[in-house]
Formats: C-alpha cells, sequence, structure tokens
C-alpha cells in the first residue's frame, strides 16, 4: 500500500488498464510525451509506447470524435480533456454519439470510452479553467458520470470507468489532485501521502460505478457531497459540532438511490452540496430524488449550498466557492426544525 | 476615389422559372487524368482534386488511363452493378409512394446518385467499415443485406432490426460494415477516422469509409476529420458526395470560394481526387485504387464525388420550391443507371429487352418482401409495438433508476 497523490492514483490506474488490456490507449493535449499538464499521464507514453499514449492536435470534438470510432471498433480509449472548460466543442460528439450509439443501433454497436477532465475551482484557475460541468453530463440518458474525492477511489473508479462497456465521464477534481482540503484556503495543503485514503494498493482493483460511500457517519442530517465538497461538509461538520452524516455520491450518474434514501431516512433532514452554479444544478436532481422517495421521513426542507449563478470569478474565488461556513449555515437552518 | 468594403452572397446561376446552368462546373474530358501512383502524395495530385476523372466517355465507351487500369473482361461486374442500382432505384420509387400512402413517416431517394454507393460497396471487404449519411442507403443494397430488415426499418414494425428507435432511413447493420446513422450531420466522418486509426492499431488491413454530403462538409467534423487523418495516417476512405444541393441550399454557401471539395483536403497534406459520380466505371476504378492504397498503408484518400440529386431532398421537402423544373435534366453528367446501361449495350453484353425483364424481376421481388413485411404493420394500419424496448439497451446493464422507469411504464 503505497501512500499517492490523487494524480499518482489516476496514472497508476491508466498504467494498469495499458499493462492488462492491448485495446486501451490514452491520447488528448499533451498527454504523451510530456505527460499532461497536471502530469497525469507522465512516463506512459515511454513505458508503453506512442501507438497507446500520444498527443492530438487542440480540437476536443477531435480527440472524442476519434475515441467513438475507436471503441466502436472494440478499443478502449481513455481521453482527456485538458479541462472540464473545454470540453464544450466536444459536447456534440458526446451527447449524441458517444451516449446514444449503444441505444440506436441497439446493441450492434457501443462505446466503451472514458472522458477524463479536471473539474471545479479553488486553484485561482479564472472562469475558463475553474467549471463544473457535471449537470449538462447527468441529463443525458447513455452517459455515467463519476467524480472521486480522494486517491484510493480515484484509481478504483477509473479502472472501473475503463472497463465499463458504456462512455463514462470522470470528473477530476483538480483542488484535491495533491492533498484533500482542509477546509481553509490559507492553510498549507497536507498532501495526500500521510492521509489514510491517500493509501493505493499498486495492482488492479475496481471501486464500482454506482456505489456511494459513507465518508462520514451521523445521525443528525444527511450531507450528499462529491469532490471537493465531501472535504467542505467534513469541515463545517467538524467546527459546528454537528453529528452530520457525508454521503460521497462518488457516481452522479447511475446515482446509489438506496445509500442515499437509507441515509436520508435515518437522519430525517438533508443537505445537498456542489460547486456548479446553483440553476438547474445536480442538487435539483438530488433533493428530487430524496424529496420522492423520503417525504415522510423528513423533518426539515432540504437545502442546497452551491456556487452562485454567475461566472467563475478569479480574484473572488473564495466567496465564490461554497465553503465551510455556508455549509455550516445550511447544517444549523437544517437542524431548526 | 473611396473604397467601399462589400459581401458575397453566393446563389445558384438559376432559380424555380430560370434556365438550368452547369457552366459553373469544372467538366473535363475521360481521358486527361492518369492513375497516380498508390504512394502519390498531396502534392501529387493536385490536377486530379481539381479536375474531373471519368471513364465513360459521352458515347458510352470506356476510354483513359482509368479504364486501362480496370482491365477487361469484367461483364459479370457491370452487370451485378446495374442490377444494383436498378435495385435502389425502384426500392426509392416503391417506397416514396407507400410514403404518399402514408405508411411510413418519412423517405429519402438517392435517385441520381446510385453509382456511388453501389460501386464503393462492390470493393469493400465485408470486414470494412462505412460511416454513411442517410444518403448511401444503396451500400447496404450492394453489400447484399436482405430486404426485409431494410424495409423493416423504414417500417419500423416487428421486421424493423432496431425495434423503432430511429427514423426510418437511418440504417446500423454492423455485419454488412454499415454504421448506425446520427441525425447529427458531419460526426460520423471523424468517427471514420477513429475506426480507421484502431484498425491499423489491432493490426488489421481493414479500412474505414467516411461519408459526408458537399453542405455538411462545412461542419467542424469535416475538418477535425481531415486534420487526424493527415495527422496520423490512417487507413481510410473519406468521400464527399457533392450532389450540388443542401436541401434547398446552393452548394456554393459550403464551398465559399473554393474551387472543389476535393482540393480543399490538399491543403490537409491528404491526397484527394475529384470523379464523375455518374459514371459506374470511373468509381468502381477509383476506389479499388484508393483502397489499394490504404490496405498498403499509404494512408487516407479524400474523393469528391461529383453527381447531382435528382429527387427531392427528403419526402418533406419539394425542390419545385428553389430550383428550376427541369434542372436534373439539364445536368451534364447524366443518369449513371442509364450510363452503365448503354455502355453494356454497346459492349453487346447487355440488351433492351433483358433490361426490362431484369426490371420485372426486381420489381416482383421488392414487391413480394414489401407486402410480406407491410403485413406487419404500416403507419396507417399500425401493430402494436412493446415499449419496453425504449429503456433497454440504454446501457450494457440496467441500472436502478431505468429499473424503477420501466416498472412505472408499467412494461
Ligand atoms: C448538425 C445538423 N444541422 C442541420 C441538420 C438538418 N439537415 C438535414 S439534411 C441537411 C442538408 C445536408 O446537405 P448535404 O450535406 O449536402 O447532404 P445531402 O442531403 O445533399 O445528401 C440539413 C441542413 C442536421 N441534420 N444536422
Amino acid at each position: 500500500m503505497a501512500g499517492m497523490t490523487m494524480i499518482e492514483a489516476l496514472r497508476s490506474a491508466m498504467d494498469v488498464m495499458l499493462e492488462t488490456d492491448p485495446g486501451v490507449v490514452v491520447f488528448g493535449e499533451d498527454v504523451g510525451y510530456f505527460g499532461g499538464v497536471f502530469r497525469c499521464t507522465a512516463g506512459l507514453q515511454k513505458t508503453y509506447g506512442e501507438p497507446r499514449v500520444f498527443d492530438t492536435p487542440i480540437n476536443e470534438s477531435a480527440i472524442v470524435g476519434l475515441a467513438v470510432g475507436m471503441a466502436a471498433q472494440g478499443m478502449k480509449p481513455c481521453v482527456e480533456m485538458q479541462f472540464a472548460d473545454y470540453v464544450f466543442p466536444a459536447y456534440d460528439q458526446i451527447t449524441q454519439e458517444a451516449a446514444r450509439l449503444r441505444h440506436r443501433s441497439n446493441q450492434q454497436f457501443s462505446c466503451p470510452m472514458v472522458i477524463r477532465m479536471p473539474t471545479g475551482g479553488g486553484i485561482f484557475g479564472g472562469q475558463t479553467h475553474s467549471q463544473s460541468p457535471e449537470a449538462l453530463f447527468t441529463h443525458v440518458a447513455g452517459l455515467k458520470v463519476v467524480q472521486p474525492c480522494n486517491p484510493y477511489d480515484a484509481k478504483g473508479l477509473l479502472i472501473a470507468s475503463i472497463e465499463d462497456p458504456d462512455p463514462v465521464i470522470f470528473l477530476e477534481p483538480k483542488r484535491l489532485y495533491n492533498g484533500p482540503f482542509s477546509g481553509d484556503h490559507t492553510a498549507v495543503s497536507q498532501g495526500w501521502k500521510s492521509h489514510e485514503l491517500g493509501e493505493v494498493p499498486d495492482g488492479h482493483y475496481a471501486v464500482p460505478l454506482g456505489k456511494a460511500r459513507i465518508h462520514r457517519e451521523g445521525s443528525a442530517v444527511t450531507v450528499l457531497a462529491y469532490g471537493t465538497m465531501v472535504f467542505v461538509a467534513e469541515a463545517a461538520a467538524k467546527a459546528t459540532g454537528i453529528d452530520a452524516e457525508i454521503v460521497d455520491l462518488r457516481s452522479l450518474l447511475p446515482l446509489d438511490l438506496e445509500t442515499i434514501e437509507a441515509s436520508v431516512r435515518k437522519t430525517g433532514r438533508c443537505v445537498v452540496l456542489h460547486e456548479a452554479t446553483k440553476t438547474s444544478g445536480f442538487a435539483g436532481e438530488l433533493i428530487a430524488v430524496v424529496q420522492e422517495a423520503c417525504f415522510y421521513h423528513l423533518e426539515a426542507p432540504i437545502l442546497r449550498v452551491t456556487g452562485w449563478d454567475a461566472p467563475y470569478p478569479h480574484a473572488q474565488e473564495w466567496s465564490y466557492f461554497p465553503g465551510p461556513e455556508r455549509v455550516a449555515r445550511a447544517l444549523e437552518t437544517a437542524l431548526e426544525d | 476615389m473611396t473604397l467601399k468594403t462589400s459581401l458575397t452572397f453566393p446563389g445558384p446561376p438559376a432559380r424555380p422559372g430560370g434556365t438550368p446552368d452547369f457552366s459553373g462546373l469544372h467538366l473535363a474530358e475521360a481521358e486527361t487524368f492518369g492513375v497516380p501512383p498508390l504512394d502519390v502524395a498531396a502534392t501529387g495530385c493536385a490536377d486530379h482534386a481539381n479536375g474531373l476523372i471519368r471513364v465513360l466517355n459521352d458515347a458510352g465507351e470506356a476510354v483513359g488511363p482509368w479504364a486501362e487500369y480496370l482491365g477487361e473482361g469484367q461483364a459479370d461486374a457491370l452487370l451485378q452493378g446495374l442490377r444494383d442500382m436498378m435495385t435502389s432505384r425502384l426500392l426509392d420509387q416503391r417506397m416514396m409512394n407507400a410514403q404518399r400512402q402514408g405508411k411510413t413517416s418519412f423517405y429519402l431517394q438517392l435517385t441520381g446518385e446510385e453509382a456511388i454507393g453501389c460501386a464503393v460497396q462492390r470493393q469493400l471487404r465485408k470486414s470494412d467499415m462505412n460511416f454513411p449519411t442517410y444518403r448511401q442507403q444503396n451500400l447496404l443494397i450492394s453489400a447484399g443485406y436482405p430486404l426485409e430488415p431494410l424495409l423493416g426499418q423504414l417500417y419500423s414494425n416487428a421486421f424493423d432490426p432496431l425495434e423503432g428507435r430511429q427514423l426510418p432511413i437511418m440504417h446500423s447493420a454492423r455485419d454488412y460494415g454499415f454504421f448506425s446513422i446520427s441525425g447529427n450531420l458531419g460526426t460520423q466522418f471523424v468517427q471514420a477516422v477513429g475506426w480507421a486509426m484502431a484498425n491499423a492499431l489491432t493490426g488489421g488491413d481493414d479500412i474505414a469509409v467516411g461519408w459526408i454530403g458537399d453542405g455538411a462538409t462545412a461542419s467542424n467534423d469535416f475538418h477535425t476529420a481531415l486534420l487526424s487523418a493527415s495527422v496520423y495516417n490512417p487507413p481510410v476512405l473519406l468521400n464527399v458526395v457533392n450532389n450540388q444541393w443542401a436541401i434547398s441550399t446552393y452548394t456554393g454557401v459550403a464551398q465559399g470560394r473554393g474551387h472543389s471539395y476535393a482540393a480543399r483536403a490538399l491543403g490537409y497534406g491528404v491526397p484527394a481526387l475529384r470523379v464523375d459520380g455518374n459514371d459506374y466505371l470511373a468509381v468502381t476504378a477509383v476506389t479499388r485504387w484508393a483502397t489499394e492504397r490504404a490496405r498498403a498503408g499509404h494512408g487516407p484518400v479524400l474523393v469528391e464525388w461529383v453527381t447531382y440529386r435528382a429527387a427531392a431532398h427528403s419526402s418533406s421537402d419539394d425542390p419545385s420550391a428553389y430550383r428550376p423544373r427541369d434542372e436534373a435534366a439539364a445536368w451534364p453528367l447524366g443518369d449513371p443507371i442509364e450510363r452503365l446501361k448503354a455502355h453494356l449495350i454497346a459492349r453487346g453484353d447487355w440488351s433492351e429487352e433483358r433490361h426490362a425483364q431484369a426490371e420485372a424481376e426486381i420489381l416482383s421481388e421488392i414487391r413480394e418482401v414489401q407486402k410480406k413485411v407491410e403485413a406487419a404493420g404500416t403507419q396507417v394500419e399500425p401493430q402494436d409495438m412493446s415499449a419496453r424496448g425504449i429503456l433497454e439497451g440504454v446501457y450494457a446493464e440496467m441500472p436502478e433508476h431505468l429499473r424503477r422507469q420501466r416498472q412505472e411504464m408499467g412494461v
């Protein structure tokens, strides 16, 4: 069990899959020789050679379009968008082609591919390096959408995603690439290597898609979160002393309905949390799911804490990023009734 | 002197009521263009990309270097080609009628463009993969795809292999080298390049064949495909079917100030040829060359097939609203079926009587299948189709939320 950062864990997942499955190919902008701007694929081209790991032109639509053709032929492309913010030129190929190929061809063709993309803010990336576009993908039938919040899950979920027979959008919270988030953006990051969730097995293991994880057990209120927000929720629970149960969703599509419902039935209260803008965000879906299944168990309205409905600002980043104070207020409000 | 900036808005030489005029087309004599070496570079085929490769001259004779490249003694193959094209056209007529009778919601003819799909397909292997548009249904006919599923798809009934999920003309037949058609124009062009790359990566010598209309060459995916093909040099044949019209939009709107669509590929370093698409022999010869080239590892080729969409864009379209009524008759490259027929008759391999007989045979075969398939339901007399299939095949395995929705649907 080696201590790994999330970047190292993701690289390890691709390494394991490139080694065990000759159908796996890794490509994207700068991912080959250089190993990606976040260095996620560093060294892979050296080990596996150019046909398996290679650079592409700066054309996201081509990256995904080529991957659709390759996947339909039977290979398993694992491609990188340099930032989630740049996925939009490829949106057509993802939503209308990759997502539907299996269904529209009545299973004659399928699209086993993974599209990795760094997502979220907290690194002073400005509006085009900070977005969280998950809701734009969870609305699309035929896609799977995954977001890990720690190195162990990152590796296990990426392996499961590459092995999955359907297209997977793999969102990587870049704020967590090199260490967990204490909730205090001025604090120096502690790094993953000494963290319990940084213990990552070397070889092959999979974390199944569609299964949530209880990050912190509690009985007073359920917090539904994913990515960096899992740690924001943790910081808020610690700060307030509220006995919150934090559910790390891990997979947004398909969603682990059973785990969510069991937790909310137990606590009777629910706060939903994400970085993305509020209106029509994924929180709306989570609230609807909880409301439909757990209405008679609820003792308070379901609350949501999200990014504001504005483009991600550069200098005021920490006013935008939903921090522990906003979550703490929501937890307290949820417990008022 | 005052200088003034201005814009141009391309339009066709003639609108309804006007006189058809194809003088702007770059046509050429049949014999002009030689057969380039298989490893020709883009710089070596500028003439081919800007000219027009033909084999059949206006007298119906096979002439020039490409005729020599094709060689003698292929009457059987040409008769088969004629039969494929006749089947394609008769099916168009029958199905257009069926649409007018309300039996199917939508149909899309390829009348006038038969030579392209039919001849290309006959040069492919079973394991090659086409990435077609909705206007290459005849690839299936030439691949020997049974008429039952082909018509089943058109009627969206129990014979439909896609169980009603797709529009009538949006076929998918993996075993016949026919990729699932998307309604989004252009997307398949770059996917073909990806498929070809995968073929090369997995060590096979199968090729991918991309298809796009002249209008859709304006889409991003046309350019992403060319760039990708240029960068990675995979075994892909990229076809542009230039049929002069994109619904009501004149081809010049997609072409801009470019000379030909083929010439566009040269800027990407991809060899390209411009070919008479109404000449079954020319299509055969150039496809044979391009596929040989790709299988020998020399990489991609783009071919512009110059043709004319003689029919309406689709059953929902009325071309008399935007082009002269007699434009098809004025089309200088003739009709592909008539041209091959005349050639075969001149060679002594065919006759008017045999042609009429073949037509009757094909028609009765189509009628028979049509009767059988229509018995399973049409739009006029629909038979229930279970909605259960809607939620199946969204994923390889059905997730919990879909299981719940299926329950809610009550099927
Ligand atoms: C991305 C996209 N935009 C618009 C359309 C609507 N549309 C369907 S066919 C067509 C014209 C296509 O013309 P062309 O590419 O020349 O092919 P042709 O129909 O002539 O074979 C248009 C605009 C579409 N299907 N997809």
